[in-house]
């Protein structure tokens, strides 16, 4: 347990990974009653290169590990996605993600740092994980270490002016060993983000804010892990990878309906989306 | 300012904000961890001092309180010991979200400070004055709150707070204060106040630049024979509920004294634990439902009812309400 993660690089494998999380998520939030799935599964790719595609340098058994390479969520919400890959990871003991949103449990609705082995930052209310990344590329500097820091962001948050003050600072300090991933789901709670606060052009905003930006399939596990593996080599700056993805992907009923946002899957729709899920393996 | 003449303390010749710059340099020589974060305001709050003598343990994140914050905490995340600093208002108000989540919610061993507390900031005025701050920080459940009260008191606080495990909140003042304590034997325990005078008529639990105007209070009432019991209350929470009940039960009057918006401040949450514990007859000395102007911070604690004369009047109704 106290050595990195080896590196896996089937493909197929890690989507089928993927595959097994969305399941997760699914259990967890309908039998929870509530949470948000459609943004869990949106990012859930995403998080699966990042864990199990050999990109984070990471110890399940030394959570604290001080060289280790950091995953921040800020976009809190996302949590079941979260639990379920630290379970999947073995940070915790599996059972511990149906206490979801239960009473003592520290699988609290959105992430609480120092509840749970590998919740790096307390996150929910939104725009504030990128400000924490920028703090760790901080502090690895002034303890010589060169781990990685990656901040997963929403497409929502964005909006929040503190992003832009941390896209700022972390150009000002040349934090090369950051990455934000954004993940581009087009919706936010009430409605598309084109209708309800435009964040175009994106690519322009962070490039002007002094940062390399890539974009990529937030779907396609070989393309993220490419554009990972290009950005590793950027110096002088902070990179973002633009991951255009589908809210709620995997679920047909649910990438069609924004109004999923927050809500969990009765278990009637959750038998649907299980058999859709169970035929993509 | 004429504080502390009436009870013959002396003077000190720097600005409180100062010697929190004199002792912040004195934690980060001592410990190698401590590192400074500034919202560019390092040359009112003082805090430039580290950044002088360790210039890659201090960072200017500029004015953006939320990302300084968050900055600050990750910080945290990394084992060091941040001092995030400006002034009070603009902390707590642009970044309260910040601080809930990041620094209280996280439980982090995270530091701030909130310099040009209260209103003898004076003449920049309203906009920049913290009268609100230790009232927002009460809402924050997991943080320690600090009040020195003169140069001494700042010493033994920075350091208190530096070694204490957690979030703590520390509020400094742009002015110069009175030395209460000796320089060098500050008795300072987190949670626990101190009695900087004894009386057995009422006691008056001060923090910050009132607990001098307390002592000048309790000169003035001795001289028509009511002895005053003086509490510097520099830890506002934990509050010292035994300190507070011991002053009720002995004294039977009690005054509170706050450079502070009454509501929500110390003296309401000082009476919760009386109300609770040992009624007795009180009265409180604090802002009134207003906000302050510019002005010398003498004319400013003269209108808005913050001298030791305020406390002198309230003492005697507290007094005069006993059984």
């Amino acid at each position: 347990m106290n050595s990195p993660t080896t590196i896996t690089v089937d493909v197929d494998e890690l989507q089928a990974i993927a595959n097994d999380m969305r399941l997760d998520i699914l259990n967890m939030t309908t039998r929870a009653g509530s949470g948000h799935p459609s943004s869990s599964w949106s990012a859930t790719d995403i998080v699966t290169a990042l864990y199990f595609g050999g990109v984070l340098r990471y110890r399940p058994g030394e959570p604290d590990w001080p060289e280790r390479d950091r995953f921040i969520m800020s976009k809190g919400h996302a949590a079941p996605l979260l639990y379920a890959i630290l379970a999947r990871a073995g940070y915790f003991n599996r059972d511990m993600i149906w206490r979801l949103r239960q009473v003592n449990s520290p699988v609290q609705g959105h992430p609480i740092q120092g509840l749970l082995p590998g919740v790096e930052a307390t996150t929910g209310s939104l725009g504030q994980g990128l400000s924490l990344g920028v703090g760790h590329v901080l502090g690895g500097r002034l303890n010589n270490f060169d781990y990685r820091v990656y901040v997963l962001l929403g497409d929502g948050e964005c909006e929040a002016g503190q992003i832009w003050e941390a896209a700022m600072s972390a150009a000002h300090f040349e934090a090369d060993n950051l990455v934000a991933i954004l993940d581009y789901n087009k919706y936010q709670e009430t409605g598309p983000i084109s209708r309800e606060m435009a964040l175009e052009p994106l690519v322009e905003k962070w490039e002007s804010f002094g940062w390399n930006v890539v974009e990529a399939d937030g779907h396609d596990i070989a393309d993220l892990l490419e554009k990972f593996d290009a950005v590793a080599n950027v110096k002088g700056k902070p990179s973002i990878i633009i991951a255009h993805t589908v809210k709620g992907k995997g679920v047909s009923f649910v990438e069609a309906d924004f109004t999923f946002h927050g809500r969990a899957l009765t278990p009637e729709q959750a038998a649907l989306a299980r058999e859709e899920l169970n035929g993509t393996r | 300012m004429e504080l502390g003449k009436q009870a013959g303390l002396k003077p000190y010749p720097l600005p409180l904000r100062n010697v929190f710059g004199d002792a912040l340099l004195n934690v980060a020589r001592e410990n190698e961890k401590v590192v400074v974060l500034d919202g560019d305001l390092g040359n009112s709050t003082k805090a430039e001092y580290v950044r002088q003598e360790f210039p890659e343990r201090f960072f200017n994140i500029g004015i953006a309180e939320s990302n300084l914050v968050g900055v600050g905490a990750g910080l945290a995340g990394c084992g060091f010991v941040p001092w995030i600093t400006s002034f009070s208002s603009f902390l707590l108000c642009n970044a309260y979200d910040q601080i809930r989540l990041a620094v209280a919610m996280s439980n982090i061993n995270a530091k701030v400070l909130g310099s040009h507390g209260g209103i003898t900031l004076g003449k920049d005025g309203p906009t920049q004055m913290g009268i609100e701050d230790l009232a927002l920080m009460g809402g924050l459940p997991t943080f320690t709150i600090l009040v020195p009260s003169d140069p001494a008191s700042m010493h033994a606080a920075v350091k208190a707070a530096t070694d204490f495990e957690g979030p703590v909140f520390l509020r400094s003042s742009r002015v110069a204060l009175p030395e209460i304590y000796p320089m060098d034997d500050c008795p300072f325990e987190i949670g626990k106040a101190n009695t900087v005078r004894e009386g057995s008529d009422l006691a008056i639990i001060a923090c910050g630049i009132m607990v001098a105007a307390a002592l000048d209070a309790a000169a003035v009432l001795a001289e028509s024979g009511i002895e005053a019991r003086v509490l510097d209350m520099h830890t506002i929470r934990p509050m010292d509920i035994n300190a507070i009940t011991k002053a009720a039960r002995e004294t039977g009057a009690i005054v509170t004294a706050e450079e502070h918006l009454l509501q929500g401040g110390v003296g309401s949450n000082i009476a919760r634990i009386v109300g609770e514990r040992h009624p007795v007859p009180m009265r409180f000395v604090g802002l009134a439902d207003v906000y302050v102007e510019s002005g010398e911070p003498d004319d400013l604690l003269k209108k808005y009812k913050l001298t030791s004369a305020d406390i002198v009047t309230a003492a005697r109704e507290a007094v005069a309400a006993k059984a």
